[in-house]
């Protein structure tokens, strides 16, 4: 029951494929590479940021945001897309061309309406490998989990949550195996939003929980 | 640890050098070389001054190969660059046959150090052909294209592509300059390095004695311009934009600073025009600075109130990421890479004219509440994103990913 600590490091690489308006981006979610959606959704933690995000996706911070398309409902519907919430990125892919489409219906404006800069597809390219650490027990996780990487914590909180069974995370994926015994700290973690925070502030927050859990603290 | 990878940590975290470290050691010791056109002058020879030893000290064999050439390749590659950055420049055929000749000769000196390597970096146009004279190469090649490339002259580009379509990647500092090309195209910006001469801490003392060598006067605002003589970076725009700015705020100065590169024959001429478009105001100091005038940049840059690179067209703007890594807001043209550093109203302003650097002089002169809060978050906006460290990572990541095919998702170790 040993929990192997890994590391990722993302790649980015351009499509060529860009969009200048809501119809070409719609037109080009339907055919881009699945790398893209994945790209766009989960990147963004892994890539230059400056404070934390408005919106949690790509999608949605070109439809919003100066030189994109300045349409504010198109932005908080893409927002809202869970990524969990789809089987795989091909179903992701088609609920973006949903609300993209649907919205093409609703605005003329839109239909016409160009970005002053396009939204350029890229695609992601995932490296992973070992570190040689591992958790023995969850009573390691105090002393441990601070040296781990913040990308570590990407690979293990965010990226696995489109790996695993039940798309949660690696560390409450691995506690589970041992019964109701964390379920209090499995439900720290469970309650833990990652989408808003830079992954620097992530790591904080799960090692917090961590600690305060093993400590005693109650919540 | 060793000594150079502790003095990384301390600038960009213990975290940074710890992933350094497991993603190198899945690579094995491999032998990476680099090639490009000078060995000083410009950002790229910056860059691989300090990224190879970097490398070397995570186990790789790693070294640097510099392709030489007479006035005729350089007055070649210059059309080359200029071309790449949107200027309708014909190459005459004489030219052409020149750069063709000394990529081939050069290819027989590097003969030994890339046949065998396992990966080799060719930076932009100037050395692209060589890959033309390894049809036995063992590794794989990647062209890293350092230039705003978004919309090339098409007939220049597409003499040039007959190379670059040969290699395994390319590598663009952003989406917007990728191209159509028969192979994946790495987006990874530059980089700066912490612990050069150009971005290191300075004593205040030192920034004191090299305003004073210049002539300027600490107790009155500054501005500073560092780049090349070249028109891209508007020198002459920078200083209009002065001027203007002067009007209101009388004690204002300009330091428009660069050094010369061995492979920009335009250089001289440049200069010339900035001299005689800053003629007659002593506050206005146009300074010719010898390729290695490192510690002279930095404390220029650290003297000043404000950094200016309000260039036309820019591939990235290393300058605008070494004014923020000395917590200084940038005043930058809207323009490549500019744009992914100085982000408007938090790290500095975006401009597109010197009337627009001039009235954003002001009004960081007169507030330098606003001036320090900038310069907090560009300094950490820097050390998140844009140290060399984050540059090795995924120029390593890039090895890793074409060394295992086109899968999404590689996994190492």
């Amino acid at each position: 029951m040993a929990f192997a600590v890994k590391d990722c490091a993302l790649a980015a690489i351009a499509t060529g494929v860009r969009a200048h308006n809501l119809r070409e981006l719609r037109d080009n979610l339907l055919t881009v590479h699945p790398g893209s959606v994945y790209y766009h959704f989960w990147g963004g933690l892994l890539r230059p940021a400056f404070e934390s995000r408005e919106y949690m996706n790509d999608f949605a911070n070109w439809s919003w945001k100066a030189h994109g398309l300045h349409d504010e409902a198109l932005a908080e519907r893409f927002s809202v897309i869970d990524p969990t919430d789809f089987a795989d990125l091909e179903d992701l892919r088609q609920e973006l061309v949903e609300v993209a489409s649907e919205r093409l219906e609703e605005s003329e404006k839109l239909r016409l309406l160009h970005a002053d800069r396009p939204f350029m597809f890229i695609r992601s390219q995932v490296v992973i490998f070992d570190t040689y650490v591992t958790f023995e027990h969850p009573s390691q996780l105090p002393t441990t989990a601070p040296m781990m990487t913040p990308s570590s914590f990407f690979f293990h909180f965010v990226d696995a949550r489109r790996r695993t069974k039940d798309r949660i995370d690696d560390f409450r994926e691995w506690l589970m195996e041992y019964g109701d015994e964390f379920r209090p700290l499995i439900d720290r973690l469970a309650s833990l939003d990652p989408y808003f925070v830079t992954l620097t502030e992530l790591k904080e927050k799960i090692v917090k929980i961590f600690t305060g859990y093993f400590a005693g603290e109650t919540v | 640890m060793s000594g150079l990878l502790e003095a990384y940590a301390k600038a960009a975290g213990e975290d940074t050098i710890s992933h350094l470290r497991q993603l190198s050691s899945t690579l094995n010791g491999m032998k990476v070389v680099h090639v490009n056109s000078t060995r000083e002058g410009g950002g790229v020879a910056e860059i691989l001054c300090r990224l190879i030893p970097l490398q070397q000290e995570l186990g790789f064999d790693s070294r640097w190969e510099v392709i030489t050439g007479d006035k005729e390749f350089y007055q070649c590659t210059k059309g080359f660059h200029n071309a790449l950055q949107g200027n309708p420049v014909i190459v005459p055929e004489r030219l052409l046959k020149e750069f063709e000749k000394t990529n081939r000769e050069n290819a027989e000196r590097m003969r030994d150090a890339l046949e065998d390597a396992d990966a080799v970096f060719i930076h932009d146009p100037q050395p692209a052909p060589l890959i033309k004279y390894f049809p036995n190469r063992k590794g794989k090649w990647i062209w890293r294209c350092h230039i705003d490339a978004s919309q090339p002259y098409r007939p220049v580009w597409n003499y040039l592509r007959k190379f670059v379509a040969q290699y395994d990647t390319s590598v663009f500092s952003l989406a917007e300059f990728s191209q159509s090309l028969p192979h994946p195209q790495y987006i990874i910006p530059p980089s700066i390095d912490p612990l050069s001469e150009k971005n290191m801490d300075l004593p205040e003392d030192e920034v004191n004695r090299v305003a004073e060598t210049f002539g300027l006067d600490r107790s009155r605002p500054l501005i500073v311009q560092i780049s090349r003589f070249d028109r891209f970076k508007d020198p002459i725009g920078v200083i209009r934009a002065y001027r203007l700015a002067k009007k209101f705020a009388p004690g204002l100065q300009l330091v428009l600073a660069g050094g010369g590169a061995t492979d920009d024959p335009e250089g001289g001429a440049v200069l010339g025009e900035a001299q005689e478009a800053a003629g007659g105001d002593d506050d206005a100091h146009v300074l010719l600075l010898p390729a290695d005038a490192h510690r002279t940049i930095n404390a220029l840059q650290r003297a000043a109130d404000i950094v200016v690179q309000k260039s036309i067209r820019e591939g990235f703007g290393l300058t605008v990421t070494e004014g923020l890594w000395k917590g200084k807001p940038v005043i930058g043209g809207n323009t490549g890479g500019i744009r992914i550093q100085v982000i408007d109203h938090h790290t500095g302003f975006l401009v597109s004219t010197p009337e627009g650097a001039a009235l954003r002089i002001r009004h960081l002169l007169l507030n330098r509440e606003k001036r320090e809060e900038m310069g907090r978050k560009a300094r950490e906006y820097v050390r998140q994103n844009y140290l060399l460290t984050r540059q090795l990572r995924e120029h390593l990541t890039l090895i890793a990913g074409l060394h295992h095919g086109s899968e999404d998702r590689i996994g190492m170790g």
